[in-house]
């Protein structure tokens, strides 16, 4: 197929970017999204003018690396799907494509398609485990969990940190991405000894990064790859209230 | 090359307790004073730092992606042995022992498999106490399935997503000592080369890929936890930056490498589409214990699966080996998934595909039970394929996924360069010539979580006290830093016509035909001549354009393909030594009959090793005997 992409380019943090239009000729509809880029990429460094830079590295929609605006949408058009998992079939011949960086306040451009998404390390680190050391754990089956907690917790846990969320929301909340961690552990006996710490501490640590306020756009859900459901925010939410207004102890 | 194993003295069933008990031990007082640099925050380097950090130890982590969260190991699908025996199944430790020693074809350790094995069911006690949610059955119990030609159940698993899960677990852990100010964590950053001062490691060097920025580390001890090189064949399910820079780059230093030859071919990938291909996908191994793997008998067959007579079916796995069937290991899986298809007899575009079929097992269980089990593959399948796998039998075709060679290490996972330790997949250490399936995670985390942290310190109480300071200054950093930035300069500075994309995807073919699933000798030594040849073509005509004080994700690469293109050398030269097949060495001159992989054990039941001897001269080849006094050495049959 034969398509256009119209695509950020933008030489550093500091400097200023623009779109610049690219003929993709003879790609194939069997080729992933990122594949496309790729012959882009070899057609630019034939044409000695260097390649676009993006993010990606498992290309099997695991690792959360990859990332993208494609059409206005994070991601790109597929329901649950992240970018390095998109096919060219998606699109129609002679369409032409706009590819942009995730764009949120706290996540900078560090060049081209690539931004910092290292706030998300930062909103775990202030919380996002259960604090045990290694040796000494008791016997695996010590502890029975039921089958439904332990499927939400899954749930919950499925997040690949890709930022998506993020960039669909009007307010750059990452207000999902911390649901969901909150809530992995949250439907876990594991995580219950310091329940009101964790969500305390990441939200704040949130806010700090300078991501937005959630107000109920949904826009990330639809968004998420993992399809990870608003639900876990409501629960943020009830925990982050019982924890700061209630005066938690945990 | 001293190749001492170190392996303690006794039965193996006492062997590691005995060791923890005869290592020397660093006061906790003392212990903030040793300085770790662990490169590579997978599972294996993210378990590490996090529990040396718990210990009291400084650690500097590295990983060149923007979050250890990214590793590959997120990638693995299946799930993480361990012998439990929850299922009263008659597992034990013993068995998970035997089995991974066998599965490897007598071409590991004894000692150090022994130990794995031990260890397997305290790593899943630290999995759930950190809260990885891995399966529950109702009762709350946790659930095992029988995996990667297991006899027993014995593999724990979170849906499919089990290497995240395992991940998400040590990274959440690391975060904690990054939070605690005992982990300085720098993304973003490779390691291009490591630093030895008077026959020790004492440091690194990196280059920030967001900046290009040069800079040297300085440590007591220098981890590598930086993963296998399956990418050396281009096309493999590994993620597109994995690399053998830091693996290679040390064994320039002088680390010795061992048994390169030796790599995985998983048999359940999606098939390759076409030349703008970047990377194989995995389709989890555990489909094979619902999906029934088949070609048609006929060469002509041109009918749409579904169209095809059971009687003109071959289900090739349960007709040549009937007791393991579709769950035979992954070389043998893989090996008949390539016979037939070299007979003619393969499925969809190139006829380089077999199916996995999951109409039976549909019929049996219904959709639903399936979908639970397999739901978010069958999505991926679908995604790439644009094929359900619900109505049309999956295609399916063996890729490159995991090495099994390494660095060399002895017992404590030190390398041949002292202070230089080596953990996870980057070692040669506890597979031999075969991985089993839903070993890899517990290795890594083995490594991480409970063998380097005991054995780490015994090199720090030994060579701790009468070693001199050594700082960044050192005038070995500035002359490690010339070489680096040499290298850089050279690789900027060739400015020719072709990407360094267009000369791995040449190598990889290259390596995929002559070192691949099967190997001969006039292969491999064409393979040998060519690959000098290509090299010369690279620094010739390879161009890497913008610049090296800049994210330049094309200078990256370029480092990497230069770096597989001297070790595939290595590689095929291993191969070509090793005049036997075993495990996933497969050399055609030497099979059985019914073309079954014949070792020679008089020969060969030894690691290779292979030291550098300087630019442009051959390597050494130096071996380490392998014994085995507790599973006798046999044929591996899974008739
Ligand atoms: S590259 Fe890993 S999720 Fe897309």
């Amino acid at each position: 197929m034969n398509i256009t992409v119209r695509v950020w380019r933008q030489e550093g943090p500091a400097a200023t970017g623009h779109l610049e239009t690219i003929e993709a000729t003879d790609v194939s509809a069997d080729s992933s999204f990122l594949e496309m880029l790729d012959l882009v990429n070899e057609r630019l460094i034939s044409a000695g003018r260097e390649p676009i830079a993006f993010d990606h590295d498992c290309r099997e929609g695991i690792c959360g690396m990859c990332s993208l605006v494609i059409d206005g949408v994070p991601h790109g058009p597929r329901r649950a799907t992240t970018t390095c998992q998109l096919h060219m079939r998606s699109f129609t011949d002679g369409a032409t494509i706009t590819i942009e960086p995730f764009r949120a306040k706290a996540f900078g451009v560090l060049r081209d398609l690539v931004v910092d998404r290292s706030g998300f390390d930062r909103i775990i680190q202030a919380g996002g485990y259960a604090s045990v050391n290694t040796g000494g754990a008791p016997d695996a089956n010590a502890i029975p969990i039921g089958k439904g907690e332990a499927d939400l917790a899954m749930d919950a846990a499925a997040c690949i940190g890709c930022g998506a969320c993020v960039a669909a929301c009007p307010n750059a909340s990452a207000m999902l991405f911390t649901a969901a961690k909150v809530a992995h552990y949250g439907h876990l006996p594991q995580g219950e000894p310091e329940r009101d710490r964790r969500v305390t501490r990441m939200v704040e640590t949130m806010d700090a990064e300078g991501f937005g306020n959630c107000r109920n756009y949904y826009e990330c859900e639809a968004a998420c790859p993992k399809e990870i459901p608003v639900d876990f925010i409501a629960e943020l939410n009830r925990d982050f209230r019982r924890a700061t207004v209630q005066g938690g102890s945990r | 090359m001293n190749l001492d194993s170190k392996i303690p003295s006794g039965p193996v069933q006492d062997a590691w307790d005995k060791h923890k008990f005869d290592m020397k031990l660093v006061n906790p007082a003392n212990k903030r004073k040793f300085k770790v640099l662990m490169v590579g925050t997978g599972l294996a380097g993210g378990s590490a730092a996090a529990s040396l950090a718990e210990l009291g130890y400084e650690v500097d982590a590295f990983c060149f992606q923007d979050s250890p969260r990214r590793a590959h190991s997120i990638a693995a699908q299946g799930g993480i042995n361990a012998a439990k025996n929850y299922q009263n199944d008659g597992d034990s430790v013993w068995r998970l022992f035997y089995d991974t020693v066998k599965g490897g074809d007598f071409r590991s350790r004894e000692a150090n498999v022994y130990r794995l094995a031990q260890v397997s069911a305290n790593i899943i006690d630290q999995c759930v106490a950190q809260g990885v949610p891995f399966a529950r059955e109702y009762g709350g119990q946790l659930a095992n399935r029988s995996f990667g030609g297991a006899q027993v159940s014995r593999t724990f698993y979170a849906r499919g997503q089990t290497g995240q899960q395992l991940l998400l677990g040590c990274y959440a852990g690391l975060a904690r000592q990054i939070d605690a100010g005992n982990v300085t964590m720098h993304t973003r950053k490779e390691m291009l080369d490591v630093v030895v001062v008077d026959g020790l490691a004492r440091g690194i060097l990196t280059r920030d890929l967001v900046t290009g920025k040069i800079e040297r580390w300085a440590g007591d001890a220098v981890v590598l936890a930086t993963g296998g090189y399956a990418n050396v064949f281009h096309l493999s399910t590994n993620a597109i930056g994995c690399n053998v820079t830091a693996a290679f780059r040390a064994y320039k230093r002088g680390a010795g490498f061992a048994n390169p030859c030796y790599t995985q071919i998983h048999p359940t990938c999606i098939p390759v589409h076409g030349e703008q291909q970047s990377k194989l996908t995995l389709m989890s191994e555990s489909l094979r214990n619902d999906g029934r793997v088949w070609v048609p008998k006929a060469t002509d067959e041109t009918r749409p699966p579904g169209d095809i007579p059971e009687h003109e079916r071959d289900y090739y796995l349960e007709r040549k080996y009937p007791s393991f069937g579709n769950l035979s290991p992954r070389d043998i899986a893989s090996r008949s998934a390539k016979e037939a298809c070299d007979e003619g007899r393969g499925v969809g575009p190139g006829k380089r595909g077999v199916y996995l079929d999951f109409r039976d097992a549909i019929a049996r269980v219904g959709e639903d039970t399936i979908r639970e089990r397999y739901g978010n593959l069958f999505d991926m399948y679908e995604r790439i394929t644009d094929e359900s796998p619900y109505k049309v039998p999956m295609r399916i075709y063996p890729a490159p996924h995991y090495t099994m060679g390494g660095l060399w290490v002895d017992y404590n996972l030190q390398s041949t360069i002292p202070g230089l330790h080596v953990i996870g997949e980057a070692n040669f250490s506890d597979h031999g010539a075969n991985r089993l399936g839903a070993s890899a995670l517990m290795q890594g985390l083995a490594d991480g979580y409970f063998v380097l942290p005991a054995t780490i310190g015994h090199y720090f109480a030994t060579h701790g006290p009468d070693k001199q300071p050594v700082d960044t200054d050192h005038p070995d950093f500035a002359r490690v830093e010339d070489d680096v930035r040499g290298r850089i300069k050279k690789l900027m500075g060739v400015n020719g016509t072709r990407s360094p994309a267009s000369f791995h995807r040449e190598l990889g073919r290259l390596m995929w035909d002559k070192c691949g699933m099967a190997r001969n000798a006039r292969g491999l030594t064409e393979a040998l001549q060519r690959i000098p040849e290509l090299r010369e073509e690279f620094w010739h005509d390879v161009r890497v354009l913008g610049s090296g004080e800049s994210l330049n994700m094309m200078l990256e690469e370029a480092g990497r393909v230069a770096d597989f293109m001297e070790f595939a050398e290595i590689m095929c030269r291993d191969a070509l030594t090793r005049e036997e097949s075993c495990g996933g060495h497969f050399r055609e001159e030497h099979q059985t009959e019914d073309g079954e992989a014949l070792r020679n054990d008089a020969d060969f039941t030894h690691v290779a090793v292979w030291e550098h001897t300087g630019e442009d001269s051959t390597p050494n080849r130096h071996t380490e005997a392998l014994d085995f006094p507790n599973v006798h050495l046999a044929t591996r049959s899974y008739k």
